[in-house]
C-alpha cells in the first residue's frame, strides 16, 4: 500500500514555522477551522444565553446547556480529527458501511422502544440514555454513499466524469434514506438533502438533462405530494405559516412572529450578549435549537448576525475551494455535498428564522444545541480537512497524474 | 495496482469546475439574501419590531373597577364593595408546563386555597368542551383570560403566591374588588338587589364585538334585581395595568397605564328602616300560618311563599319589597357552588330565587272586586245609589255560587259590599253585564266593561317595574277562553272518556263540549277575581295606587337616580305613568271612601281594633283566593295616601286572618303610632314620606343622608282626620 508521505510543497514562504512544525499542520485549511471555530465559539454563547433563565430545561443550573454544548463539541472534534487524520482509502472503504449504518439508524426510529416520537415526528433513537437523530448522519451517510458510488463506476470505466447511467444508482442511494426521512416526516432535513443530493450530482459532471430532469421530478414530487393529501392540512398551513403567521398561529406563525420580533428588537449593534429582552423572557421557542440565530439577531444585532452569516460565506468558501482542488471524483463530491449540505442548511433555518423560509425543523450547523447534529457536522469539516490534507499534501496537485491515478484505486 | 493513465482534464470534469462556479455564485446570492434580509428587518423595520418586542413583554392586566354601590333612599349602602384576594390561573400559562408539573402545581395550589384539586381543574375545562362539567363547575368566561379559582382567599396565602412566583407558574393572586352586603338593620332585599356572576364568554365576545370595554373577561355581570336593570351604570370601566412579563407570566415589573372608573350610586327608593320592617314582618307572617290549622283542609297551612310590597302610590316608587322565602346574596360573592345554586332552584326549598313580587301570578281573590266596582259603576247600569241582594248563595244555571262562609247582608251597595267582601252581591253585577253582552251568545271580540276595568287597571300586563324577569299575569277573558279550548281540547277531551264521576272527569266532560264559552259561570268567577285570571302582587299594588292617588297608574320604580363616584348626578330615574284609570273621580273616590270602612266595620274591622284610622286613615280589602287542590291565598290590600302595602301568602289562608296583624304593625311603625298616638316624627321614616332630595356625597367619597323632609304636607294631611 502505497501511503502518500507529507511532501513540502515548493517555494513555501514558511520556512521558520515549517522547521518547527510538521508538514501537515501546515497543509491543514486554517481559514476552514478558523471558521469552525468562531461558529463553535458564538454558539456555544448563544445557546448559553437562551438557556440562562429557563429553569424548566436547565433545572436551576445557569450553565448546564454550555457544558453540555461544549462536551458535543468536543466529541465531535474527536470525530472530526479522526476522520481528517483517517487514510482516504480507508474512508472509501468505511463509506458503504457508513451509509448502511445511517439507513439502519433511520429506519430504526420506527421500531418501538428505540424510536421515539417527539412533536408529532419519528425523528429519534434512544440508545443507553442517549438521544440521537438518524437524520442528522444520513445527510454524512448520503454524501459518503454518493460519492463512493459516482466514483467507483467512473473510476472503473477510467472516466474523469460520470454518465447518464451512473447517476441512476447514485440516485438510489440518496432515494432510501430520502423516503425514510418523508417518512417521519421530517421535510427540513429532505429540504436539505434534496439540495445536497442536487449538488452532488450537478458536480458529478452529470449531463444537463439529468439534472433538469432530476429538477422536474422533484417539482412533480412536490405537486403530487400536495394534491394527493399526503401532507396533512395542518402540514402545509406549517410550511406556508412565515408567509401568513395566522396559517397556523398557535404554532409554526407563533414562532415566526416571535423570531422576527426578537431579531428586528437587535437592532444594529443588538442588546449585548445576555441582555436580549426577548431571549431572556424566552418568548421564543425552541431558541437553544433551531431558533438559535434569533440570539444573535437580538443580543448582537445585525454586526453579531452578519458576522454568523460572514463564517458561513468563509467556510463554504474554503469548502468549495478544496472541491475545487480535489483531483480525484470522491473527494470532489464529497467536498461539494457538504457544502451543499451547510450552505442550504445554514440557508434554510436562518431563513426560516428571518421569516423567508418556512418554518422546518432544521438546525443551524454548529452552532444549534444537539448531540447529533454537533457530531455529524464537525464529522464533516473532519471529512472537508480529510480531502484537503490529500489534495494539498500532494505537490502540484492535479498535475501528477500517476501518482493520483495509483492513489485512486486499492 | 492498477495504473492506467488517462489524459487529465476531461471534458466532464472541467464541467464540473464550471458548475461549482455556479454553485459559488448560488452560495453567493444566498448569503446575499440573508444579509440583505436582516439589514430589512434589523434597520429598516427595526422600530416596528422594537415597538412588538416592548409590547410583548408587557401584558395588560385589567383592574376590575370598583361596582357602583346600591343605597337607599337615605343613602344607606345596601350593596357595596370589598376588596377580596382571587387566586386564578392562567390557562394557556398552565398548558405550556409539563403534564406532572401541571398537576403537581394545581394539587399545591388546591392545598393552599383549601378547595379539592377536582374543583378547580372542572373549573379549568371550558364548558361545554368534551369532559367539561356543567356550570357553574366549569369556565364560562374568555378562554384567553385567567380563570380565577378562588376568591376570598386569606391574605396570608395571596401574599406568598405573589413572593414565590418561580413555585407558581401560571398561578396569580390579586385583589379584586366583590359585593359585600352591610345589610343596614338586618335588610336582605335580595330581590331586589339582585345578584352577580362572571360575564359569559358570549357575552364577552358581544361587548368586544360592540366596542364596550365595560365588560372583560372576568366581569362580573347583574344578573337579577337592580343590579341586572341597571347594571350599566354599575358596573364602571376596566382599567389596565402595564406588566412587564416573560413568557412565563412572571411578573418583572409594572405600571399603571390606565386607572378603572368606578361604577355609579344607584340611589333606591327603598328605605332600609322600612324594608327591615317588613321583611321581618312577611316572615312572622308566614311563619305564623305554618302554626295556624286550615278549618277547611284540617292541616297547618303550608305557606310556601309569600310577598310583601311598600308603594309610595303619589310617584310608583318602592319603598320596601320582600319576598319570602329569601336566601342571603353574599352565596354569590366569589362564585356559588353547585349545592347551592341547586338549593336556589330547588321546589323543597320553596325557590327562592323567585323574587315574587313580580314573578308569582295568582288568582287575586276578592282583592279584585275595587277594580271590578269601578268597571262596573262606569257602566249605566250601576251606580252608588245600587241595591243588590247579598245573599248566601246565587245560583246560576244548575250551580249554587256560595257567598263566603255563607254570610247574607241582605239589600247593599257597592261599599257595603267591598267592606264585607261580598260575593253574591257581585256575582249579581257579574251575571248581569255577562247577559248585556250577549251571554253565550258573545263572541271573543266582544266588549265587557268588566273585562275593560281589568285592563285599564293594568291587569294582564307587565307594570313596567324597573326590576327584570317580571310577569305580565292573565285576564281570563273570552278571548283567552277560546285560545286555551283550543289549546287544550284534545287533551281533556281524551280524559273525559275515562270513567268517573269526580270533578276532574266531570269538568273535562264539560270543557270538551263547550270549553270555549265565557258561560255564566265564568262571569261569576271573573268578577271576585277567581278562575283563570291570575296577577301578580306588584300589579295589584299598583293597581291599588291608582286608587289612592285617585286614577294614575305609575310604573313602579326601584331606582331613583345615579350619582357618580363624587357625587354629580349622571342620571334621575324619573317616575312614569303606565296609564289613567279610564273612570270618573266620583267612581274612584266612591270606592276609596267604601274601602276605608273595611277596618272600621268591614272583614278588616277585627284586625284594627284600638287603631287611630281617624288620624290615619287606612283603606284596605281582603281577599282570599281558592285555588284548586291547593290552600288559598291569603291576599291582604291597605293604603293611605302616603302608601300602599299589599301582602299575599300563598297557601296562607285568610287575608285578614293571616296578613292582619303583620299590617297593622307595618303602619304603626311607618307612622310612628303607639296606641291612639300618631308620632310621624318617630315613624320609621321620620316625617313618615321619603324626602324627595337625593343623598349627597362628601368630599371624602362618604354618602349623606338627604336633608329630611320635615313633616310633609300629604303626612300631616294623613294625620288630620278624614
Amino acid at each position: 500500500m502505497t501511503v502518500s508521505m507529507p511532501v513540502r510543497r515548493g517555494g513555501s514562504t514558511l520556512a521558520g514555522a515549517s522547521r518547527t512544525s510538521p508538514g501537515w499542520l501546515r497543509r491543514v485549511d486554517w481559514l476552514l477551522l478558523a471558521a469552525v471555530a468562531g461558529l463553535l465559539v458564538i454558539g456555544a454563547l448563544l445557546v448559553w444565553s437562551a438557556t440562562l433563565h429557563r429553569e424548566d430545561l436547565t433545572g436551576g443550573n445557569e450553565d448546564a446547556y454550555l457544558r453540555k454544548q461544549v462536551t458535543n463539541a468536543a466529541i465531535g472534534l474527536v470525530l472530526g480529527g479522526v476522520v481528517a487524520a483517517t487514510d482516504h482509502r480507508w474512508l472509501r472503504l468505511w463509506a458503504p458501511v457508513l451509509y448502511a449504518a445511517s439507513a439502519v439508524g433511520l429506519a430504526l426510529v420506527f421500531v418501538p422502544g428505540v424510536g421515539a416520537t417527539i412533536n408529532g415526528s419519528h425523528s429519534w433513537l434512544l440508545v443507553g440514555g442517549l438521544s440521537l437523530q438518524p437524520a442528522e448522519m444520513a445527510k454524512f451517510g448520503v454524501v459518503l454513499g454518493m460519492a463512493f458510488v459516482l466514483a467507483e463506476r467512473s473510476e472503473a470505466h477510467l472516466r474523469h466524469g460520470v454518465n447518464a447511467v451512473d447517476v441512476v444508482p447514485a440516485l438510489a442511494i440518496a432515494a432510501v434514506p430520502a423516503l425514510l426521512i418523508l417518512a417521519q416526516p421530517d421535510l427540513g432535513t429532505l429540504m436539505v438533502l434534496t439540495v445536497t443530493v442536487f449538488g452532488v450530482v450537478g458536480l458529478s459532471g452529470a449531463p444537463k438533462r439529468w439534472l433538469f430532469l432530476l429538477a422536474g421530478g422533484g417539482a412533480a414530487v412536490v405537486v403530487f405530494a400536495v394534491q394527493s393529501g399526503l401532507l396533512a392540512g395542518y402540514q402545509l398551513d406549517r410550511f406556508g405559516a412565515f408567509t401568513d403567521p395566522s396559517l397556523d398561529p398557535q404554532g409554526a406563525g407563533y414562532n415566526t412572529q416571535q423570531a422576527r420580533i426578537a431579531i428586528g428588537n437587535g437592532g444594529i449593534t443588538g442588546q449585548g450578549l445576555f441582555n436580549g429582552t426577548q431571549t431572556q423572557a424566552g418568548f421564543v421557542p425552541e431558541q437553544h435549537t433551531d431558533f438559535v440565530f434569533t440570539v444573535a439577531g437580538e443580543e448582537l444585532g445585525l454586526v453579531g448576525a452578519a458576522a454568523i452569516v460572514a463564517l458561513f460565506a468563509l467556510l463554504l468558501w474554503r469548502a468549495l475551494r478544496i472541491a475545487r482542488q480535489a483531483d480525484d471524483l470522491f473527494g470532489r463530491v464529497t467536498a461539494v455535498g457538504i457544502a451543499c449540505w451547510f450552505g442550504f442548511q445554514a440557508f434554510q433555518n436562518i431563513g426560516m428564522c428571518l421569516g423567508i423560509m418556512p418554518v422546518t425543523g432544521v438546525p443551524l450547523p454548529l452552532v444549534s444545541y444537539g448531540g447529533t447534529s454537533m457530531f455529524a457536522s464537525l464529522t464533516a469539516v473532519g471529512l472537508l480537512l480529510n480531502v484537503h490534507l490529500r489534495t494539498a499534501g500532494r505537490p502540484g496537485h492535479g498535475v501528477v497524474v500517476q501518482e493520483r491515478m495509483a492513489r485512486s484505486r486499492f | 495496482m492498477n495504473g492506467t493513465a488517462r489524459p487529465s482534464g476531461s471534458h466532464a470534469f472541467d464541467l464540473s469546475r464550471t458548475r461549482l462556479v455556479v454553485i459559488q455564485v448560488l452560495v453567493i446570492a444566498l448569503m446575499a439574501t440573508l444579509l440583505g434580509r436582516l439589514w430589512y428587518l434589523q434597520v429598516v423595520t427595526g422600530d416596528v419590531y422594537q415597538a412588538q418586542a416592548a409590547d410583548n413583554a408587557v401584558r395588560d392586566v385589567v383592574v376590575q373597577p370598583q361596582r357602583g354601590l346600591i343605597v337607599d333612599a337615605m343613602g344607606r349602602p345596601l350593596a357595596a364593595s370589598r376588596q377580596s384576594w382571587v387566586v386564578s390561573v392562567d390557562r394557556t400559562l398552565l398548558d405550556r408546563l409539563r403534564n406532572r408539573q401541571q398537576d403537581q402545581l394545581l394539587r399545591t395550589v388546591a392545598g393552599m386555597v383549601d378547595k379539592p384539586v377536582r374543583t378547580i381543574e372542572d373549573r379549568l375545562l371550558l364548558c361545554g368542551t368534551q369532559d367539561a362539567p356543567p356550570p357553574p363547575r366549569c369556565w364560562n368566561g374568555s378562554p384567553y383570560q385567567p380563570v380565577p379559582v378562588a376568591s376570598g382567599v386569606d391574605e396570608r396565602v395571596a401574599v406568598d403566591i405573589q413572593e414565590r412566583r418561580e413555585d407558581f407558574p401560571a398561578v396569580q393572586a390579586e385583589q379584586q374588588p366583590v359585593r359585600d352586603y352591610p345589610e343596614p338593620f338586618g335588610v336582605n332585599a335580595a330581590h331586589v338587589l339582585g345578584y352577580l356572576s362572571p360575564a359569559t364568554a358570549a357575552e364577552y365576545d358581544q361587548a368586544r364585538a360592540d366596542g364596550d370595554r365595560t365588560v372583560t373577561a372576568q366581569s362580573q355581570v347583574g344578573r337579577a334585581g337592580v343590579e341586572r336593570q341597571y347594571d350599566k351604570w354599575l358596573r364602571g370601566v376596566p382599567g389596565s395595568d402595564g406588566i412587564a412579563v416573560d413568557s412565563q407570566g412572571r411578573v418583572l415589573g409594572a405600571d399603571v397605564s390606565r386607572p378603572p372608573r368606578a361604577g355609579d350610586t344607584l340611589v333606591t327608593s327603598l328605605d332600609a328602616r322600612v324594608q327591615s320592617v317588613v321583611e321581618r314582618e312577611l316572615k312572622t307572617t308566614i311563619l305564623g300560618a305554618r302554626q295556624t290549622v286550615d278549618k277547611v283542609t284540617g292541616r297547618r297551612y303550608e305557606a310556601t311563599s309569600g310577598s310583601a310590597i311598600v308603594l309610595d302610590p303619589n310617584d310608583g316608587s318602592i319603598v320596601a319589597m320582600a319576598s319570602y322565602p329569601t336566601y342571603d346574596p353574599d352565596v354569590w360573592v366569589g362564585g356559588i357552588s353547585d349545592t347551592e345554586l341547586q338549593l336556589l332552584y330547588s321546589k323543597r326549598a320553596g325557590e327562592p330565587l323567585l323574587s315574587r313580587p313580580t314573578q308569582a301570578q295568582l288568582a287575586p281573590g276578592s282583592t279584585f272586586k275595587p277594580f271590578m266596582a269601578m268597571g262596573a259603576l262606569a257602566t249605566d247600569s250601576y251606580s252608588p245609589t245600587t241595591r243588590l241582594d247579598c245573599s248566601s248563595s246565587f245560583t246560576v244555571g244548575n250551580r249554587a255560587y256560595k257567598n263566603f262562609e255563607s254570610g247574607a247582608y241582605g239589600s247593599i251597595g257597592f261599599d257595603r259590599a267591598l267592606q264585607v267582601s261580598c260575593n253574591t252581591f257581585f256575582y249579581r253585577v257579574g251575571y248581569n253585564l255577562w247577559l248585556k253582552a250577549g251571554g253565550d251568545d258573545a263572541t271573543a271580540e266582544t266588549k265587557d266593561p268588566l273585562v275593560e276595568a281589568a285592563q285599564a287597571a293594568g291587569f294582564g300586563s307587565t307594570t313596567g317595574v324597573d326590576l327584570p324577569g317580571e310577569a305580565p299575569g292573565r285576564i281570563a277573558d273570552r278571548r283567552w277562553q277560546m285560545q286555551y279550548w283550543k289549546q287544550n281540547k284534545d287533551y281533556y277531551c281524551e280524559l273525559g272518556k275515562e270513567p268517573g264521576s269526580d270533578f276532574l272527569h266531570v269538568y273535562a266532560r264539560e270543557f270538551c263540549i263547550d270549553g270555549y264559552e265565557f258561560g255564566a259561570g265564568d262571569s261569576v268567577n271573573f268578577v271576585i277575581g277567581q278562575g283563570d285570571t291570575i296577577v301578580t302582587p306588584m300589579q295589584l299594588a299598583t293597581g291599588y295606587a291608582a286608587i289612592a292617588n285617585g286614577g294614575t297608574l305609575w310604573e313602579p320604580r326601584v331606582g331613583k337616580a345615579l350619582l357618580s363616584p363624587s357625587g354629580k348626578v349622571v342620571r334621575r330615574i324619573k317616575p312614569e305613568v303606565q296609564d289613567r284609570l279610564p273612570f270618573p273621580d266620583s267612581v274612584i273616590n266612591y270606592v276609596d271612601t267604601a274601602l276605608q270602612g273595611t277596618p272600621k266595620d268591614g272583614t278588616l274591622a277585627w284586625k284594627y281594633g284600638g287603631f287611630p284610622l281617624d288620624k290615619v286613615a287606612i283603606r284596605g280589602k281582603t281577599g282570599t283566593a281558592e285555588v284548586y287542590g291547593r290552600q288559598t291565598t291569603s291576599w291582604l290590600a291597605n293604603y293611605t295616601e302616603d302608601y300602599v302595602i299589599v301582602m299575599m301568602v300563598e297557601q296562607g289562608g285568610t287575608g285578614s286572618g293571616t296578613s292582619g296583624d303583620s299590617m297593622r304593625r307595618i303602619w304603626e311603625a311607618l307612622y310612628g303610632i303607639k296606641g291612639l298616638q300618631v308620632r310621624p316624627d318617630k315613624g320609621l321614616i321620620p316625617g313618615v314620606t321619603e324626602p324627595t332630595k337625593l343623598p349627597t356625597v362628601d368630599a371624602r367619597g362618604l354618602i349623606e343622608p338627604p336633608p329630611l323632609a320635615a313633616t310633609s304636607a300629604r303626612a300631616s294631611a294623613a294625620q288630620s282626620a278624614r
